[in-house]
Parts: C-alpha cells; sequence; structure tokens
C-alpha cells in the first residue's frame, strides 16, 4: 500500500524529535526519560529493517538491545534515587 | 494477501503512536506529564510494529518463523517498559524535581504523610507503655 520507506522515514523523524528533548531537557530525569523514549522506538526501527533486508537474524539484534536499554535505565534510576 | 493488508496496518498504526509519543515529550510541561504520555503511547506503538511486522512477513517474505520471534520481542517490552518507567519517575520524586505548577493531586505526597504520621503515632504509643 503505502511502502516500507515511508514507515522507516516517519520513525526517523519521530527519533530526531525526541533527541529534541536529550539536549534541551532542564533535569537529568528528562534526558534519561528521552533516552528511553528513543530506545523503544529505535528497537521497532531495527524490526523495521530486518523486514527491510528480509533477514530474520537481525530480529535478534533488536531483542538483546532491548534488553541492554532496560538495564541501563534501570541502573541509571538506582543512581539517581541514590541507592547503587 | 490478507496477511501482508493485515500486517501493513498494524505497522501503520504503530508508526503513528511512535510519532504521537515523541510529540508528547516535546510539548508536555514538566517531567511527569512527558513520561506519562511518552511510555504509553510508545508502547503501544511498539506493539504496533513489531507484530506487524511478523504478520506482514507471512506475506512479504514467505516465512512462518518471523511470527514467534516478534511476539517474544513484544512480549518482552510489554512487561520492561512499565517497570523502567516506574522506578524512572520514582527516583525523579524523590531527588526532588517539583510538580508543574498546574498539577491538581499529589497522591504519593498524602501516602508519605500518612505513612510518617501512623509511624510518629506509633513510637506515641511505645514511650506510653514504657
Amino acid at each position: 500500500m503505502i511502502g516500507i520507506n515511508i514507515y522507516l522515514l516517519i520513525i526517523a523523524i519521530a527519533t530526531l524529535l525526541s533527541m529534541y528533548r536529550v539536549f534541551r531537557g532542564p533535569t537529568t530525569v528528562d534526558r534519561v526519560v528521552a533516552v528511553d523514549i528513543m530506545t523503544t522506538i529505535t528497537t521497532g526501527l531495527m524490526v523495521l529493517f530486518a523486514l527491510y533486508y528480509k533477514r530474520a537474524i537481525f530480529l535478534d539484534v533488536a531483542l538483546v538491545y532491548a534488553v541492554l536499554a532496560f538495564l541501563g535505565v534501570i541502573a541509571f534510576a538506582r543512581y539517581l534515587e541514590g541507592g547503587v | 494477501m490478507i496477511a501482508e493488508i493485515v500486517g501493513e496496518f498494524l505497522v501503520l498504526f504503530g508508526t503513528i503512536f511512535y510519532f504521537l509519543s515523541s510529540l508528547g515529550l516535546i510539548r508536555m510541561p514538566d517531567v511527569y506529564n512527558r513520561m506519562q504520555t511518552a511510555t504509553k503511547s510508545a508502547t503501544l506503538g511498539s506493539l504496533g510494529v513489531i507484530i506487524g511486522v511478523g504478520i506482514w512477513a507471512i506475506g512479504h517474505v514467505g516465512s512462518y518463523a518471523w511470527l514467534p520471534k516478534t511476539l517474544v520481542i513484544a512480549v518482552f517490552l510489554l512487561l520492561t517498559n512499565p517497570i523502567s518507567a516506574h522506578a524512572l519517575i520514582r527516583a525523579a520524586y524523590k531527588s526532588g524535581i517539583p510538580l508543574w505548577e498546574g498539577s491538581v493531586v499529589d497522591k504519593y505526597r498524602e501516602y508519605l504523610e500518612k505513612e510518617e504520621g501512623k509511624e510518629e503515632v506509633s513510637d506515641e504509643t511505645k514511650e506510653g507503655e514504657q
């Protein structure tokens, strides 16, 4: 119908828009929230890229990326709370 | 053929929600509101895009092996995204970031005050017993 290129373009624009909050955000938590949303969006982008190249092996990359992003955000939250 | 149409519709749905979540990240006034709008819609968008790719691949690539893998990724995101959002926002509240001036209700502070009141009361009763 519309084509996979358009979806890739819209998701890339969304990632760039959330980059604005990373640069602008007044507090540290703002920046971490923006990075968290960016990694969630990037996971979807990787899954779409796997469909673009028709390679199922790229899905594993997205899964590992999601795990690492989750661990990073949890570690950062513990650090901000003062309990590391 | 039908799998391609259903999958592409789901991917379009998720893409729109991704865009809305990053828009909410820019537009909202403080940390708590930003987290509220962005996390929910990004989780829903992820479900749409990832499961949509799994269904789309049945027609586009001709393989059924994509659907289990994408389901695993989607369920993992659905479980972990609220946990990370909860931990982050709790850290933000504990580190003392103020609410937006238009905020009406702060249930967590009421809860904390009630807990402190209970502890004081229990201390007094203990001292009285002694």
